[in-house]
């Protein structure tokens, strides 16, 4: 583990910028729930075979990012970026996903999510963006 | 007599010149009524106005913040922001602007700012522990190692911090009131502690347990303190469910008599004597609570949840012990802010990019404000509050 101990270069002085207005786009997931729903139910076979890859992201970086941190490299739960991670088995790290680890915070995702799902999301652990 | 007129006039005048021209002030700011809010994926802070129900400014540049909060300096100018990748950034609300900006940690989870407002403390997971700044010059003063991932870090009255560690269980108080820093540490709090809460009076600190069913409490007027099992075995016959969000303590729910607290691994809060630690009832919730948060008056708790029931709010009757109210604000709501007396409630809907203002009295949503992905909510009140 590295021990940074160093202070930064301040970045102080740094303005703000206009007051919100207009200009500020509203996240882009704002609509996407109802887009969903609506192709939800307009393909179902399609939404059964292909995991939605926006909200499996948006899980990986928001829910994983809990416990692991928005950018993965770790919180109360450790570093899960690839060169952390990259000696581990995707079989071994869809199991952990799907089922937790006894005895830590990991817990069981498999309530929630797919064995799709759990397989795309370590595969996407292991390769990053 | 016309004399005397004229020589006041002097004086005024002369009293005057060595003041700041108030030309140069454009427009004095009134802080009071302030807040800002986490704006968790980009860094930044939303500066919003409470009495207007607007942003007025955005401030960027603060690094990762997806899991931040802050405190506040006691004149209430300063917002120091505690950012998960280890920065420290002090931001001046009157100029709108970083004042000074430190990386102190490689992963840090909280803060606080001692009683007097001369230091400002912070919880690291890496390296465990707390480092403490100047509050001016943010030039560290005090590294205290812990050899653990720390949270639940408060300030406490007399000049000291309170914290515990998750990986040791063990909670220390630094006390910083002498020439020397004097570390008190107390063992057995319980496994895996995940967050802490002082009460307002600064007395009593609560730790909640992952690892098992209860919390600890610490009597902090005690000469020496000892660990005070709250609710052990509270989840006992129930089925355990998966925890998928870390319940939050730091927004505590003191009703006058009671505490509320949100229940790990299980649907429900808990309701407490504040005097005797004791049970005194349970309330089921719709899902597994992340902040139980008390009106400043102590007549409701509302009580979010973690994911994937996290798009919902429940309100309780402290008198009743039931719930009074449910709605859905939208997708993610991560946090609530009551305005100081209560009247308002401020709640941050991340995945709808906006912070929903409603009235606590009759429910009614007031306004929206657009924010992006909003986290925390802070109005410049907790200045003036132990804990907060």
């Amino acid at each position: 583990m590295v021990n940074r101990r160093k202070n930064t270069p301040g970045t102080a002085g740094q303005r703000p910028t206009a007051p919100p207005g207009g200009r500020f786009t509203p996240p882009r997931g704002r609509s996407l729930p109802s887009v969903l729903m609506a192709m939800l139910i307009a393909t179902p076979a399609l939404a059964n075979d292909a995991p939605d890859l926006v909200e499996l992201k948006r899980l990986v970086h928001q829910d994983c990012g809990s416990c692991h941190g928005l950018t993965l490299k770790g919180g109360l739960g450790p570093d899960i970026r690839p060169q952390t991670i990259e000696h581990y088995d995707p079989d071994v790290l869809t199991g952990v996903i799907l089922d937790g680890i006894e005895g830590t915070a990991m817990p069981p995702w498999r309530p929630l999510i797919t064995e799709e799902e759990a397989i795309w999301i370590a595969d996407y652990l292991l390769k990053g963006e | 007599m016309k004399a005397l007129t004229h020589g006041l006039l002097t004086s005024v005048f002369l009293t005057a010149a060595t003041l700041t021209p108030v030309g140069s002030m454009a427009e004095p700011t009134a802080t009071g009524d302030l807040g800002l809010v986490i704006e968790r994926a980009i860094g930044s802070v939303l500066l919003v106005d409470q009495s207007d129900r607007a942003a007025l400014a955005r401030i960027e540049g603060l690094g990762d913040l997806s899991h931040a909060s802050l405190v506040y300096s006691p004149d209430e100018r300063f917002a120091y922001v505690f950012g998960r990748d280890g920065g420290l950034t002090k931001v001046d609300i009157v100029k709108r602007e970083i004042a000074n900006r430190v990386v102190q940690a490689g992963n840090a989870i909280g803060g606080a700012i001692s009683d007097d407002g001369t230091l400002v403390a912070v919880s690291n997971y890496e390296p465990g522990g707390v480092r403490i700044f100047d509050s001016v010059t943010l030039e560290m003063v005090l590294d205290i190692p812990t050899d653990s991932k720390t949270i639940g870090l408060v300030d406490a009255p007399g000049r000291r911090f309170v914290f515990t560690m998750w990986d040791t269980g063990e909670t220390w108080i630094a006390d910083l009131s002498g020439d020397d820093p004097k570390i008190t540490k107390i063992k057995d709090m319980g496994e895996n502690p995940y967050d802490a809460l002082i009460t307002a009076n600064g007395r009593t600190y609560i730790t909640g347990l992952f690892g098992e069913d209860g919390l600890t409490a610490l009597d902090l007027w005690s000469d020496n303190p000892e660990p005070i099992r709250v609710l052990p075995g509270y989840g006992r016959g129930q089925q355990e469910m998966p925890v998928y969000k870390m319940p939050h303590l730091e927004g505590w729910a003191h009703t006058g008599d009671e505490f509320v607290l949100p229940a790990v691994g299980h649907h429900e809060i808990l309701w407490v004597d504040a005097k005797s630690l004791t049970e005194t009832g349970r309330t089921k919730t719709y899902g597994q609570p992340v902040f139980a948060m008390a009106r400043p008056d102590g007549r409701q708790v509302w009580v979010n949840f973690a994911h994937p029931l996290n798009d919902t709010i429940q309100v309780v009757d402290t008198v009743t012990k039931e719930i009074i109210h449910e709605f859905k604000p939208g997708p993610a709501v991560l946090h609530m802010e009551f305005t100081p007396r209560g009247h308002e409630v401020w709640i941050s809907v991340r995945d709808a990019g906006k912070v929903m203002i409603y009235d606590t009295h009759t429910f009614e949503k007031l306004h929206e404000i657009e924010a992006d992905s909003p986290s925390g909510i802070f109005f410049t009140a907790r200045a003036h509050r132990t804990g907060l």
